[in-house]
């Protein structure tokens, strides 16, 4: 049996189309179950006492004034709890050496970084549990605090004295070690002596995954099972984690991640509020809700990126890769989070990229400092792996005097080497790196855009244009379990659909993916739609109870669809194949006479058929059923992949740079992305608009700033330049298609490419407007005043660096830094 | 954002909030349009005992002409002032910073005076107030005072307006005929300005009249560019003129240093952007 195209005879296929959003309007009109919403009678708000200062011993804390406030009903300190609060869990150690601070959800005698928790107050309001919550006495004895990674490589300050170092862990990658490629210190010593040898510095700065609804959660302790509602990304590893960390029986947890208003990676987390919240509601047994302001979000939720980059890049003369050696530093922040340095790790397969490159070694050194942890972004250890190679790319080009895209089609693969085993040892199945760099040279009128760069150029125009370029790649469908496995990771990657065929007619499809925003009600309903040959309007998605999708692995790394959407028809295929014999047994015929189509079983050659509607009705009655089978047609599969999925695509910038005020305005934008197979274009549209927004907004705007006390003062949007869609243009998104070969449906992900290409493709832009002035790097985010002052310094800088300024990640005199003035290999005038 | 717990009190005449003002003393703030003083409260930075909201008083709002004088009350929000025909004509350089002011969902809230009082110095109405020379309605409980532009603006979020007392009124001098322009610069769309630069001339017949230029964020009140107005009168609204008269717009200014900009890379905007605000104001 074969369901591979049953739609109805003239019926428009749903793969493809562009459905508006089922879910879109109850969460655009707010009229649904976000997690503040939900009041539970009898129940308890919690306001969080956090600490100010960066790194303390807690030597006190006087609770009376704020038991006795108005409404107060318990005010619990980390000493109340310490034994029964859980923990928060690192799955992903790099090694068995890491070094690896505890995480209590409240902290007990000492704080790591501002915002940490240290004390709740449970009150009767939200307003008088915040109002007590002032009044909560805390004496810090401070210790000294390191809030740089670099100085804290150093260990004289210790983020965790007892730890004795701030080095988490170190993970190598060599492909002269592993069988993947050359020795890449040979290539490096090859080409300083007859070839060309760029050696850069690239800083990705620490963001905040800036999701629109703020976190809440609500405990439930009554009844047999703790029910949790709360917004995240991940119900099902959170029951996990809290069953693994408090003790309490997994089957006594219920998780409910109702509808979710975004998260980016930034509700990939277990929360110290979800489990003082459980804690608070247990030890007092009345429900509980803690919803948090933006402003505990911007402190107290995992931040993203913070690595610094060494990369060595060595060529021929003529442009042609021979090897790259990648050196991070990424700062983890206080404590190792879930996934923690496994999000730099991801790195070691990107930094490659699309390139043939023969030689190649990654190095990630993970650190901690007193600042709020980090982990998973939009991306995740991708865009800033992208960012670097895609810079130093363009660095190449301009030493060897070419078009950036010539280079990079010089050490591309190309689209008849597919499969694909990169140097760093991953199989890429597909692609066409060609077939999507020409259609974006076209629909962005490239040449023309060189042209009128030069036209600005020769007549010294006060505007410059710049264009920047970005052929990324990256590996989506997180994750392989067998993979995962050999990395060390605590948990699998698989991902579970199940379908049940109701008595009506109506499918319920049940989907381990908690979408938060996605969308997969309406794609997965598409999917089912044309697999089963019934309405799109007849598909109900459930998902983020898990109760109610009791497995799961949730949603992040661009995994639902080429995970979650293969377990899907797996499943749809399981319901086809259970009901033929039942259809055979209704129908009086053979089951080899059967066939499946638009949803139907015909007896071929007759009109005789009956619809999957209507066995499901005759399997609920079960009146006039096959002796030897069960009556009932519902399925479940769960689907592991061998790989991962490779989406690529050629992004185009065009960026204006006013040499005046160094502000930098996006003119054109076009991103050809190779997807795979469309599901849903409106829905790839949407991803793909708001994906590169989000990374045009690294390259310009945010950034999370700290003081010299550990204060972050970017605590809020004033100060956290967030863009609006004032701050955009319309983008120019098309594909091309090379199905993945991974999956049935040939889908790639694409939830996080538009932020790991549109990144790099912003700062090459701006680098490539003030190249001839002698720039050749702005730090992110290209802040007005930092190109103005790349400008102003570059003028009479003829060593064609920007200023110290500019480009406070430099560190003259450092190892792995050449003098653009003085080094041939290293000049790119 | 749940603020600490205060008195509210809305009067509907002015006579009424002064009185609230009085029985309160040091312990009260008024509400204008809230868009700073809500955030302030709700993240805790400000706890009064009593809030007086404006909101209900209807004198203080709206747009009037009054001879050689446009009167704004101190409620108009900046959309019905960006609204006003008679702002637009008489006073363009405020119409076009109306525009400028953070999003639209601001502009409908926030006032004009509100803003003034409040005097934030990266406040878009301020600097325009100044170049056109308003005149600051002040009204206290011993009657009604009129306070120059010049002394209005006394430092960073403090101005002529003591305690017990409201602004009423602004009353702007007319200047019809006179060309303005708002050159803001932000790094985002709704941001408070990393500076900007009020411009308003008079051209008669190829040469600048007048001028008035005043400056925003450049130090702790709006300023004047005084240097700069003085070489522009007489000047030939061409380009290069009016680029050499911009060029000491930073003089006399003290700016602030900040994750927008230092110090310098503000006196570095200045004349840049003063020179665009007169271009523009010019007709150029």
């Amino acid at each position: 049996m074969t369901a591979v195209d049953d739609r109805p005879a003239g019926a428009a296929p749903e793969i493809g189309r562009d459905r508006r959003r089922k879910e879109d309007q109850r969460l655009i009109t707010g009229r649904t179950k976000w997690t503040d919403n939900i009041v539970l009678p009898g129940m308890l708000h919690l306001a969080m006492v956090r600490s100010p200062v960066a790194h303390a011993t807690i030597s006190n804390i006087d609770v009376e004034e704020a038991k006795a406030a108005s409404g107060v009903v318990a005010v619990i300190t980390g000493a109340d709890i310490k034994d029964t609060q859980g923990a928060i869990a690192n799955a992903w150690p790099l090694s068995a050496e890491q070094k690896t601070p505890g995480h209590l959800p409240m902290a007990v005698d000492r704080v790591a970084c501002t915002g940490e928790i240290v004390a709740c107050v449970v009150a009767r309001s939200a307003a008088e549990a915040r109002d007590a919550a002032e009044l909560v006495d805390v004496d810090y004895d401070e210790l000294p605090a390191v809030f740089d990674a670099r100085e804290a490589m150093k260990d004289t300050v210790l983020v965790h004295p007892d730890l004795g170092t701030n080095k988490s862990d170190f993970w190598k990658l060599d492909s002269a070690e592993a069988g993947t490629g050359g020795n890449v210190d040979e290539a490096i010593a090859t080409a300083r002596e007859s070839g060309i040898v760029i050696e850069r510095e690239y800083r990705n700065q620490r963001l905040i995954p800036a999701f629109m609804e703020p976190r809440s959660t609500v405990v439930d302790p009554t009844g047999e099972q703790i029910t949790i509602w709360t917004a995240t990304q991940i119900p099902h590893i959170l029951r996990f984690l809290i069953a693994a960390t408090t003790g309490i029986s997994e089957a006594k947890i219920r998780v409910i991640a109702p509808d979710v208003g975004g998260g980016f990676g930034g509700k990939l987390q277990t929360t110290p509020e979800e489990f003082i919240t459980l804690a608070a509601a247990r030890r007092l047994g009345k429900p509980c809700k803690y919803t948090e302001t933006r402003s505990e979000t911007m402190v107290s939720c995992h931040h993203g990126r913070d690595q610094w980059q060494k990369l060595t890049l060595a060529a021929t003369k003529d442009g042609a890769v021979t090897g790259l050696k990648v050196e991070l530093l990424a700062d983890l922040g206080a404590y190792a989070a879930i996934l923690g340095g496994g999000v730099p790790v991801l790195g070691a397969w990107m930094f490659n990229a699309i390139y043939k490159f023969p030689a190649y070694q990654f190095n990630c050194q993970t650190v901690y400092t007193n600042k709020t942890w980090v982990d998973a972004y939009r991306g995740a250890g991708r865009p800033e792996a992208t960012f670097g190679i895609e810079r130093i790319m363009d660095e190449l080009a301009a030493e060897v005097g070419v078009d950036p895209l010539e280079i990079r089609e010089k050490n591309w693969i190309t689209h008849e080497e597919f499969p694909f085993t990169s140097v760093a040892g991953m199989t890429y199945d597909s692609g066409n790196y060609e077939a999507a760099t020409a259609r974006a040279k076209e629909l962005f009128g490239y040449d023309g855009l060189r042209r009128e760069q030069q036209e600005r150029r020769d007549r010294k125009d006060p505007v410059q244009l710049g264009i920047g370029v970005s052929t990324f790649t990256e590996m989506c469908g997180l994750a392989p379990s067998r993979i995962l496995g050999a990395l060390n990771y605590g948990a699998g990657g698989w991902e579970h659909a199940a379908i049940r065929m109701l008595a009506t007619g109506k499918v319920e499809v049940v989907t381990g993916a908690s979408a938060h925003g996605q969308g997969h009600e309406t794609a997965w309903s598409q999917i089912v739609a044309d697999r089963l040959g019934v309405a799109f309007e007849d598909v109900e998605v459930l998902h983020g109870d898990t109760l109610v999708a009791p497995r799961g692995l949730d949603t992040y790394g661009s995994r639902s669809l080429v995970l979650g959407g293969e377990a899907l028809v797996r499943a749809a295929d399981k319901v086809i194949e259970k009901a033929k014999p039942i259809a055979a047994h209704l129908l009086e015929a053979n089951a080899d006479d059967l066939e499946f189509m638009a949803g139907r079983f015909g007896v071929k050659g007759t009109d005789k058929g009956l619809t999957l509607g209507e066995i499901a009705m005759a399997t609920w009655t079960s009146h006039v059923f096959p002796e030897d089978i069960e009556p009932i047609i519902d399925s479940e599969a769960t689907f592991d992949a061998n790989t991962f999925s490779f989406p690529h695509g050629t992004h185009l910038c065009a960026m204006e740079v006013d040499t005046e005020t160094g502000a930098s305005t996006m003119r054109a934008y076009v991103a050809v992305d190779d997807i795979g197979t469309v599901i849903n274009p409106l829905i790839v549209a949407g991803q793909e608009h708001g994906g590169i927004v989000q990374g045009v907004a690294q390259a310009l705007w945010e950034e999370a700033v700290f003081d010299e006390n550990g204060t972050l003062v970017t605590g809020s949007f004033v100060d956290y330049t967030l863009p609006t869609a004032a701050d955009t243009i319309s983008y120019v998104t098309d594909h091309t298609t090379t199905p993945s070969t991974t999956n049935t449906l040939g889908t790639k992900g694409v939830g996080e490419a538009g932020t790991i290409a549109s990144t790099p493709a912003v700062v090459n832009a701006i680098v490539d407007a003030l190249r001839p002035m002698g720039v050749n790097d702005i730090v992110m985010p290209c802040t007005p005043e930092r190109v103005w002052s790349a400008i102003q310094t570059a003028g009479s800088d003829t060593a064609g660096s920007t200023t110290d300024n500019a480009q406070p990640h430099f560190e003259s005199g450092a190892a792995n830094q050449d003098d653009p003035g003085s080094s041939a290999e290293g000049a790119d005038r | 954002m749940i603020p600490a717990s205060f008195d509210y009190v809305a009067p509907t005449s002015v006579a009424e909030a002064l009185t609230a003002l009085a029985e309160a003393g040091d312990d009260a703030k008024v509400l204008a349009g809230g868009q700073s003083l809500l955030p302030i409260l709700r993240m805790r930075l400000n706890a009064p005992e009593k809030v007086v909201d404006l909101g209900r008083i209807e004198e203080l709002r709206g747009v009037r002409e009054d001879g050689d004088h446009l009167v704004i009350g101190a409620m108009t929000t900046y959309a019905d002032a960006l609204a006003s025909a008679a702002v637009s004509e008489h006073a363009a350089v405020l119409h076009a910073a109306l525009k400028e002011v953070a999003d639209p969902q601001i502009r409908h809230r926030g006032t004009v005076g509100g803003a003034l009082v409040h005097a934030d110095p990266a406040g878009d109405v301020g600097a325009p107030a100044l170049a056109l020379g308003t005149e600051f309605v002040i009204t206290g409980s011993g009657g009604e005072r009129t306070v120059a532009a010049s002394d209005f603006f006394q430092d960073l979020f403090e101005t002529a307006v003591a305690e017990g007392e409201l602004l009423t009124a602004i009353r702007i001098p007319k200047h019809t005929g006179w060309g303005g322009h708002y050159e803001k610069f932000v790094r985002v769309a709704h941001q408070w300005s990393i500076v900007a630069v009020a411009a308003t001339v008079r051209v008669d017949g190829g040469t600048i009249a007048e001028a008035a230029i005043g400056l925003t964020n450049m130090g702790s009140t709006p300023l004047r560019a005084t240097a700069v107005e003085a070489a522009l009168v007489g000047a030939s609204a061409s380009d290069e003129a009016i680029r050499e008269a911009c060029a000491a717009a930073a003089e006399g200014t003290d700016p602030p240093s900040d994750l927008n900009g230092s110090a310098d890379y503000r006196r570095a905007l200045a004349p840049v952007l003063t020179r665009r605000a007169v271009l523009a104001a010019a007709g150029g």
